[in-house]
């Protein structure tokens, strides 16, 4: 069958390539509901370096997305079922039995929209062990939006696992969270889900972006942290020249054996405090991406209406794209959201 | 219900090959079955069936089980002198089946449109049930001239911004279409170059439903080329 691709050329450029596919053992699934994350927009507005732009383009964006099964040959979803997609691509030699090395850092796995086209693409001819299946609400479509975005729940969900697996007393559960957009609230959200008896304090630079995070303890803006405050762990969810400060804040203010998640990217280097980090002893671990655990995770969670609800609010609904001009509009769009653009898909 | 009706009745072999286009190889299926998986995705489709001209109707078969089309969704149907005959011949098949209703959906589509995207045919479904006839079009981007009946003057240039070009699928109520056709005089019906006309022959309103320049026909040697190249396939 023929397929099409809509993929980004060069910055701004997005262009129709037609693809044959073949079904074999894959599930056929057609894109529904898809969001705009802020690695796709450093594509499209052209502000990764050179060398990456020419090596990755052309690629199709977009990794958050959900869709509907429309046949499966592997026999595993009925056909309509509402399925989120995995945008990581197993390493050839992945072994599900070894439980040392996750999936989404091992050696030879591939990301969509990083590398290899992305959702934009009319049907997505996908593995049965990239897809979760999730339950619709035929009630209110409304309340499906929130799937698109499962991805960067994951995203939460792993770090949050991660976390847990490193520190080696739960009860220090005073956890500073660094950063008032996306990850920032997703990350708080699944802590206060998954460790219900936390102290969640948030610093971020957006009064009323952190006004979002009534759920949290306490909230501060950057610029004013109290010279005394402590916390036992910190995540940092801000990234580019965000991250400098937001480290060297986590630096000073952490207590000593204190575990810190990093999250946000960078395109540049940060300069941290090397020097504290060994006086205090930290720990400090890096996470990106998630895998299908990670996935089936925050499939459940979501579907916890006290979490969905808050999840809900954050996301603006960007219409539906039918052509070419509706991508363009969307991603001029994502620019003047708060915080996640939802679309739907139909080329 | 909703049926698709993929009309490839024609034995035109214009593309120097004694096997007529809609069988010629696209990639490594012929351009048929890209056609005809493009529509068994469509959830909504109860029955497809294809319309063969009766020659070619055990060939049809054998490509079709080849290529693992053996869905109980598809049917064949015998194809007709020219096409609203081979549709007419296809409703038949559908009405002996599935029986006579006012419900019925007929999306019809040319085989050589291998093109054709999920979001035309779920907007034509959606338009025929919404307008009882719709038919997919493009803008013209070039200006349509109209001759006089020589054919060698002007008679007079439509304004563009009115001027589509047709494309299929063109879908009908069923029962709507059939009854049209039928009232119809055999003048009238020689006039006809598709099903869309027998509507507003009748002065019954055709919605449009944007198609896309890809969706277009394989009919030529250079058309046959364009579709290889789109698919990045290697050119002799």
């Amino acid at each position: 069958m023929i397929n099409c691709i809509y993929q980004l050329t060069s910055p701004g450029k997005i262009n129709l390539k037609f693809e044959n596919i073949n079904f074999n053992n894959k599930v056929i699934v057609r894109p529904e509901y898809m969001s705009i994350c802020h690695a796709d927009q450093r594509y499209y507005r052209g502000k990764r370096p050179a060398k990456i732009l020419k090596k990755k383009l052309p690629m199709a964006l977009i990794h958050e997305c959900s869709g509907v099964v429309l046949q499966d040959n592997s026999n595993k979803f009925l056909p309509g079922t509402k399925v989120v997609l995995i945008p990581n691509i197993l390493a050839k030699n992945h072994d599900d039995n070894n439980k040392n090395i996750y999936e989404n850092y091992e050696k030879g796995s591939k990301f969509r929209s990083s590398g290899v086209d992305g959702f934009m693409q009319e049907i997505i001819a996908i593995d049965n062990n990239r897809l979760v299946a999730f339950d619709y609400d035929s009630d209110c479509e409304i309340n499906n939006y929130i799937f698109a975005i499962t991805e960067l729940v994951s995203v939460a969900v792993h770090s949050v696992k991660r976390f847990l697996k490193n520190i080696s007393n739960n009860k220090n559960n005073k956890i500073a969270v660094f950063g008032d957009g996306n990850v920032g609230f997703l990350t708080a959200l699944v802590l206060r889900k998954i460790i219900p008896d936390s102290e969640i304090i948030i610093i971020g630079r957006h009064e009323e972006k952190l006004a979002n995070f009534s759920f949290a303890n306490k909230i501060f803006l950057d610029s004013e942290i109290p010279e005394n405050l402590e916390f036992n762990h910190a995540f940092e969810c801000t990234g580019n020249t965000g991250s400098y400060f937001a480290i060297n804040n986590i630096i000073n203010h952490i207590n000593p054996q204190g575990t810190v998640i990093l999250m946000g990217v960078s395109e540049e280097k940060i300069l941290i405090n090397t020097r504290n980090i060994l006086e205090k002893g930290l720990k400090f671990i890096g996470c990106s991406r998630s895998g299908y655990e990670d996935f089936l995770d925050s499939v459940k969670i979501m579907q916890d209406k006290k979490i969905s609800k808050r999840i809900l609010n954050l996301i603006t609904f960007g219409g539906n794209i039918n052509s070419i001009s509706d991508i363009h509009r969307v991603f001029d769009e994502v620019l003047h959201v708060p915080f996640k653009l939802v679309f739907k898909w139909n080329l | 219900m909703i049926f698709a009706a993929i009309v490839a009745g024609g034995v035109g072999t214009r593309l120097g090959s004694n096997i007529p286009k809609q069988f010629l190889m696209l990639g490594n299926k012929p351009i048929i079955i890209h056609t005809v998986e493009k529509f068994l995705l469509c959830s909504k489709f109860d029955a497809i069936y294809i319309g063969i001209h009766e020659n070619w109707l055990p060939y049809a078969k054998d490509i079709f089980a080849k290529n693992n089309l053996t869905s109980k969704k598809i049917y064949f149907s015998q194809g007709g002198e020219n096409r609203n005959l081979t549709i007419m011949n296809i409703i038949k098949d559908i009405e002996t089946k599935f029986g006579e209703s006012n419900e019925h959906i007929l999306v019809t589509h040319d085989a050589v449109r291998p093109f054709v995207t999920l979001r035309i045919i779920e907007e034509n479904i959606n338009a025929a049930k919404k307008f009882g006839a719709c038919d997919t079009v493009v803008e013209s981007h070039d200006t349509i001239v109209k001759s006089d009946i020589s054919r060698t003057e002007i008679e007079n240039i439509p304004n563009r911004k009115y001027m589509f070009l047709g494309q299929t699928p063109q879908s009908f109520n069923m029962l709507k279409l059939k009854k049209l056709y039928s009232e119809l005089t055999e003048e009238q019906k020689q006039e006809l170059t598709d099903a869309c006309k027998i509507f507003s022959i009748k002065n019954q309103k055709v919605s449009l439903v944007m198609g896309e320049f890809s969706n277009f026909k394989i009919t030529t040697i250079s058309d046959y080329k364009i579709a290889q190249s789109l698919l990045e396939i290697k050119l002799d």
